[in-house]
């Protein structure tokens, strides 16, 4: 490891959790412990779980609170060192080559190579740019189980070394540690040794108690009953074996609809007719329709 | 404990003084023989944290333990109940009970008469705080389970006789009931939430019996003893009912990996020849240099993938599981088709389709799908000879079959014949058998002359193996 001292950004869990409260993001006791150590240890957190669940939030909303620069690497399939680490701006250098040609200043070969390879011609991406940076910093590393296992490596050296080589110019390190945060929809096993140099969050659907505080802050003028029959009619839903049980962000997406429609208190009439909110495939529709029906009215 | 708590810059040391440290490498042994896989670097970090986490905390030390620890949500069950073992200190739950039942009736939960009790766990049960639910728990256990210092069972053992007593299913009902009264929407909500507070009660006397044992025999015997495979681990031909449940939750994401990884095979990356016009077009904006090779597109059509499955008596168990794979890969995969067979086979795909869940889907294969020939023994000669003869026209060189089933063949004729032309019609056919290697070809199965003719062979007996299979497909 290096020498840099891990940071001391917050003073305990219970800290992390008021202040995320603060800018918005209501996280668990878990949530907490593992951003507070990540701090701790100067290590990356890989953030895991189902789609919806506040992953990515989680990362802005850490960034709101250590008033830091979000800097964010959104990993699809065939992202590649140019686009991961730093590119070398090859217009520029040929400018410059062509330059050379035209005003024959009588430079030789090795001082111009060593010129058209160095700082000005090179083009940091997210990884470069966040352990280059000198103001604090957190790193998103979005959907990481997108790119081949193959291009996994790239991230190694950021992650447990927190420094980028780069053949011509040596080894970029960081001036302090970024706290990272990658975030996975599990859609394939990740690596051992990526694994290995992470923290593991696990984000699940959120308790009843959480999700009625989220529903209850993020949705302008909602009624407490209200609230609490949506969270709890959400739950219902989740028992049922569908094809995507809802998330947060449908749970809100559907008690907005319901505050815009005026509705005080939720039937089983009202909640068949808006499913469509909270459920994005009709065979989940129908599925939880019919067990909605069977409530009667 | 209290010079224990530790402030930011305490260095582990003061565990180790405390011989706390012991305890620790304990636990960490018992993680692993429990099969979580740990490196020592894991170790590390865990011992690490242990330096900034406050070990009063008891939850927070469970969670930054975790994050540095398990990796894998499938074995955080197994982590959280080695970690009440070692670390059960529970307080505070009695008096929760004491200002429930509103008098000191409760001096230990022994002198609270059996309807008492059952009026208790119906209010908590109701109402679902955690503290009261805990302090339950406690109540029964002392109540109803007769535990008795040197007794050799199993903590099961006394879970069971606890519940038993509790009587949970005449409870179910009561709270039913109760809910039912509430009407519409209401009662369905509630009954949900009944069911699963039911649960809970259930894990609460399972960690209240496991505090005892712990207290008389110590963590590292009743860990011994609770050593259970982990979840991917477990026989698909020895599930039991609640196995089922937590394997349906799990073969859904496999399924969609072996889904999403098909998908992916034809998105690679374009290697194909120089685009020779490309590139010289793009050469103009360098002066002339070819500093930008461009490629042609390869083309790449779209796999189909074909699921055979068996699902005769012999692999009743197995074929719970195939028809579940099947069935999540037809809502995952929009170009697979299914079918089913015993001695005859039919197709399946429509009625998987059709079926909005799983059960549903199970019941039209049994009432609708044709998959009994003459007399509903397995026969894998006539059912892939039928497929080849009545659907082997429509295999490509583009499909991928997946056949799911022990080969055993009831000694029919074996027609290796059909599966050597159902490989030369299409790319590949994989075999996924439920039986361990070593029954192979032994009795009346055919394993081996159809082997011949596959791409691959797999023992498939657990999930673990499954997802080998799916993440080492080329």
């Amino acid at each position: 490891m290096t020498d840099r001292r891990p940071g001391e950004r917050f003073e305990s869990p219970t800290a992390v959790n008021a202040g995320l409260r603060e800018v918005g993001y209501l996280a668990d006791e878990g949530i907490a412990a593992v951003v507070f150590l990540a701090d701790r240890l100067g290590k990356p957190v890989l953030v895991e779980g189902p789609a919806g669940t506040g992953k990515t939030q989680l990362a802005k909303s850490v960034a709101d609170l250590t008033e830091a620069r979000l800097i964010r690497l959104q990993c699809y399939e065939g992202l590649d060192e140019a686009k991961a680490l730093y590119e070398w701006n090859y217009k520029k250098q040929l400018l410059r080559i062509q330059a050379e040609q035209v005003t024959q200043e009588g430079e030789t070969w090795a001082e111009l190579e060593e010129d058209i390879f160095s700082e000005p011609f090179l083009m940091p991406r997210p990884l470069l740019e966040a352990i280059r940076a000198t103001e604090p910093v957190v790193l998103l590393i979005d959907e990481v189980d997108r790119v081949e296992v193959e291009t996994e490596a790239l991230l190694l050296e950021v992650l447990s070394d927190y420094q980028v080589s780069v053949p011509e110019l040596g080894t970029v390190k960081a001036a302090q540690i970024p706290l990272v945060f990658l975030t996975s929809n599990n859609t394939r096993e990740l690596s051992e040794a990526l694994k290995r140099r992470c923290l593991f969050l696990h984000l699940d659907y959120p308790s009843v108690e959480r999700e009625r505080a989220i529903v209850t802050t993020k949705v302008a003028g909602i009624h407490s009953s209200l609230a609490d029959q949506v969270v709890r009619t959400v739950q219902l839903v989740r028992a049922l074996e569908l094809k995507k049980p809802p998330s947060v962000s449908e749970t809100l997406d559907w008690a907005r609809t319901l505050v815009l429609l005026g509705v005080s208190h939720l039937d089983a009439e009202t909640a068949r007719q808006t499913l469509h909110v909270l459920l994005k495939h009709q065979s989940d529709i129908q599925r939880a329709a019919k067990e909605l029906t069977t409530a009667g009215t | 404990m209290s010079n224990l708590s530790t402030t930011a810059t305490s260095p582990p040391e003061k565990i180790l003084a405390d011989g706390l440290f012991e305890v620790f490498a304990d636990f960490f042994v018992e993680l692993r023989a429990a099969g979580v896989p740990i490196s020592t670097t894991e170790i590390l970090d865990a011992v690490e944290a242990l330096r900034y986490l406050p070990l009063e905390d008891r939850e927070a030390l469970k969670l930054g333990l975790a994050a540095a620890l398990v990796k894998q949500e499938g074995h955080w069950r197994t982590f959280e109940t080695l970690f009440e073992l070692y670390f059960s200190l529970r307080g505070g739950a009695l008096s929760v009970l004491r200002e429930a039942t509103n008098d000191d009736v409760l001096g230990d939960g022994e002198r609270l008469s059996a309807s008492e009790l059952a009026e208790l766990a119906l209010r908590a049960l109701m109402d679902g705080g955690p503290e009261l639910m805990a302090a339950l728990a406690r109540a029964s256990v002392e109540r109803f389970a007769g535990m008795e210092p040197g007794r050799p069972v199993g903590g099961n053992y006394y879970v069971f006789k606890t519940l038993r007593h509790l009587q949970t299913d005449v409870l179910l009902e009561r709270l039913l009931r109760h809910a039912d009264e509430a009407g519409g929407l209401e009662a369905l909500v509630l009954a949900n939430e009944y069911r699963r507070r039911l649960e809970q009660l259930r894990d609460e006397v399972g960690t209240e019996v496991n505090r005892r044992l712990v207290s008389e025999r110590g963590p590292r015997e009743v860990a011994r003893a609770m050593r259970r495979p982990l979840p991917e681990d477990v026989d698909f031909m020895h599930l039991g009912r609640e196995e089922l449940a937590a394997l349906e939750r799990a073969v859904q994401p496999l399924a969609r990996k072996l889904a999403v990884h098909l998908a992916r095979k034809r998105r690679k990356r374009n290697d194909g020849r120089l685009d020779f016009r490309a590139t010289m077009r793009r050469s103009l904006s360098s002066g002339g240099a070819p500093v930008d090779p461009r490629f042609k597109v390869r083309q790449r059509s779209k796999p189909e993938l074909w699921a055979l499955a068996d699902i005769s008596g012999s692999v009743a168990a197995f074929a719970r599981f195939t028809l579940q794979l099947v069935y999540t890969l037809s809502s995952q995969f929009s170009r697979a088709r299914s079918w089913a067979f015993i001695d005859g086979i039919d197709e399946v795909t429509d009625l998987l389709h059709g079926a909005t869940d799983l059960p549903q889907a199970v019941q039209s294969i049994n009432m609708q799908a044709d998959v009994i020939w003459t007399e509903g023994h397995s026969d894998y000669g006539h059912a892939l000879s039928e497929l080849v003869e009545r659907w082997g026209r429509e295999l490509t060189p583009r499909t991928t079959v997946l056949v799911l089933g022990d080969a055993r063949n009831n000694y029919h004729s074996v027609h290796p014949w059909a599966m050597a032309e159902l490989a030369r019609r299409a790319r590949q056919v994989w075999w996924l058998n439920p039986e361990p290697r070593s029954y192979w070809d032994t009795g009346d199965s055919v394993l081996a002359q159809y082997a011949l003719h596959c791409s691959g062979v797999y023992e498939c007996r657990n999930l673990r193996q499954l997802r080998h299979f799916v993440e080492q497909l080329p």
